[in-house]
């Protein structure tokens, strides 16, 4: 029995979310009270596993092939499986990025067995994990426990746990590396290098305020309102990913983890729920401001000043006195 | 082109939700419900693909009674059949069970390409596709921004973090999960409202199919997440609260 995260990296570079991830198993670990084992996966990746290998883990497992240089579900989850079946571990965390969104729920039916995705904390009832996830976009959360028995698998939410929460070794971890077949002809995607769209960026990480509309603006023909608003604060106008969707603000104003991640003085969300995806973009702000309708509005977990109010109201109010002022 | 879009009813957007009293799920009674919004975007993706390569769509989706009227939904919006595979419990259902309904139902037709939403906004899964795609021994790929149907092969982009992208080739037929905001949504008009009723509507139960609706994994409790930052709740008239705010701005905060 033992917990083995899955780690990420694109070309030899970590996906930030690994150290979370690292961070959730080592505590896992404890109180499941087994060995903790780190996949690092891809080709020509052994510096990567030496690097882990000087954290607390009991074993890095090295799953290292050229059929692994660029990720493809169907070659990683053939290795995955060998690795399974090898390592026997009785809990399988992952990061939540988007491969994992495309990789583990592919892993975890074809061994039968059910995947928690998304997870914002984990602990251990009667020897078996308990997860707790996020439901209807962030409002609820709920306590998730798995039916069988193990391996089971599950991926740990952005933020959820510390990077610099992992712990290092007190000696250097033993690497396994491990002997994998992968059968080319399996591979049934032909993926493509990663690009970026050409686009009149306009880089929103420089901004020190941030005025950002969410869906609650109702009408494109409402932005002006809170372009005022942004105008009388000095600062940039964003907003979150419905919003963008709809053309009523150009794709580079977006914020969140398909958009821009930004990190101002001042981040005033109005009408924006709070959904993990915009979070991860914001969260790093060093005042939030939430305007939104509903108490309830998961933005305001995170908001060090809230307004439970109509936007419409408080917007023109704002304006009024910060034009005053000058 | 013969192309199946799973969609599902979910809670309606800004819904005030309550939690059953023995804390499983929400309670359903004075909610309406909608078509979930990533969705809307793979059903209109499919009924573009037909205007430009011909064939046919149909949508399916297990879920309790109620999700009928998503699945008339889509007739009217243009979907040429319908498929219910009708049960109670699809409406907590975990990913495993309604997948495997959806496989199962969607094995009796033949198909180049599936459709579903990338995620739903109730469970919020965000895998119901991709297990699908194993059951149904099929290459997949997620979070589609563009499909591109004119060859042998499939060409789509993924999207990626950060605002990058990828492109994938896949052969026929596969699995695709369609991301937010991929295209503009249409509306249902009177007129394939009215078409839609004469549209053919397959309505299964689990038996029909033989497959047994069986969690996987379990919801124990469904609660209010707990406040971990203090937040200052501003109260007033809106002039109050906003003269409130901007003296905060400036004086505790210091961001002013
Ligand atoms: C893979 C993936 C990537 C994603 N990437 C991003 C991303 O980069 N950025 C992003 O933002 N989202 C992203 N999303 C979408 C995200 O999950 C949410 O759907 C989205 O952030 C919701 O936007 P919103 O808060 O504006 O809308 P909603 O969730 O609809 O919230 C609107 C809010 O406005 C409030 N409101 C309505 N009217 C008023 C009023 N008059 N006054 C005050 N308040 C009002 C409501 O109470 C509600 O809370 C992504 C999703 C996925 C699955």
């Amino acid at each position: 029995m033992s917990v083995l995260v899955v780690t990420e990296q694109q070309d030899g570079h970590w996906h930030r979310m690994s150290l979370e991830a690292i961070a959730a198993g080592q505590e896992a670990a404890r109180a499941l009270e087994c060995p903790f084992l780190v996949a690092v996966m891809g080709s020509n990746v052994s510096e990567l596993a030496a690097e882990v290998a000087a954290k607390r883990v009991s074993e890095v497992v090295l799953l290292d092939d050229p059929c692994l240089e660029q990720y493809t579900a169907d070659g990683f989850s053939q290795a995955l499986r060998q690795a399974i079946d090898q390592l026997q571990p009785a809990l399988v965390l992952f990061p939540h990025t988007y491969q994992v969104r495309d990789l583990a729920p592919k892993l975890a039916a074809s061994l039968g067995k059910p995947f928690v995705s998304d997870a914002i904390g984990m602990r251990v009832e009667n020897k078996r994990p308990v997860f707790v996830r996020q439901l209807f976009q962030g409002k609820l959360n709920g306590d998730v426990t798995m039916e069988d028995e193990g391996p089971h698998f599950a991926s740990v939410q952005s933020g959820a746990y510390r990077a610099d929460a992992v712990e290092d070794g007190a000696s250097t971890a033993a690497i396994r590396s491990l002997d994998l077949s992968i059968d080319a002809a399996g591979i049934r995607a032909t993926p493509q290098q990663p690009f970026r769209e050409a686009k009149d960026a306009v880089d929103l990480g420089a901004a020190e305020i941030i005025v950002s509309v969410g869906r609650g603006i109702q009408d494109p023909d409402n932005i002006p309102q809170a372009e005022a608003l942004a105008r009388a604060l000095g600062g940039e106008l964003a907003a979150s990913r419905p919003i963008c969707d709809n053309g009523w603000l150009p794709l580079d104003r977006q914020i969140g983890s398909s958009g821009q991640t930004v990190s101002p003085n001042l981040y005033l969300a109005l009408g924006i729920s709070g959904a993990i995806q915009h979070v991860v973009g914001m969260k790093g702000a060093k005042t939030i401001v939430a305007v939104n309708k509903d108490p309830g509005a998961p933005i305001f977990e995170i908001a060090d000043y809230g307004i439970v109010a109509d936007l419409f109201e408080i917007v023109p109010a704002l304006v009024e006195i910060l034009e005053a002022r000058e | 082109m013969n192309i199946l879009v799973c969609v599902k009813q979910v809670v309606a957007r800004d819904s005030v939700l309550r939690i059953d009293p023995d804390g499983k799920w929400i309670l359903d009674d004075g909610l309406t419900f909608e078509m979930n919004e990533p969705d809307t975007y793979a059903l209109e993706e499919a009924l573009r693909l037909k205007e430009k390569h011909g064939g046919e769509v149909i949508a399916v989706t297990a879920g309790p009674e109620r999700s009928a009227s998503t699945v008339r939904e889509a007739l009217a919006k243009g979907a040429d059949r319908g498929i219910h595979i009708e049960d109670e419990r699809f409406a907590e259902a975990d990913t495993f069970a309604t997948a495997q309904a959806l496989a199962a139902a969607i094995e009796k037709e033949p198909h180049d390409l599936i459709l579903t939403g990338l995620q739903s906004d109730d469970s919020g899964f965000g895998q119901t596709g991709v297990v699908l795609a194993e059951l149904l021994g099929l290459p997949h790929a997620t979070i589609i921004m563009e499909i591109d149907a004119s060859g042998n092969q499939l060409r789509c982009k993924r999207e990626l973090e950060a605002g990058w992208y990828q492109n994938v080739t896949l052969p026929k037929p596969a699995l695709l999960t369609i991301q937010s905001g991929i295209n503009k949504v249409r509306y249902a008009t009177l007129m394939g409202i009215k078409r839609a009723r004469r549209k053919p509507f397959t309505r299964y139960t689990p038996d029909d199919l033989g497959i047994a609706v069986t969690a996987r994994q379990r919801l124990q409790r469904l609660y209010q997440p707990q406040q971990t930052q203090q937040t200052e709740f501003l109260q007033g008239t809106s002039r109050e609260i906003s003269e409130q705010l901007v003296a905060k701005l400036r004086f505790e905060a210091r961001v002013l």
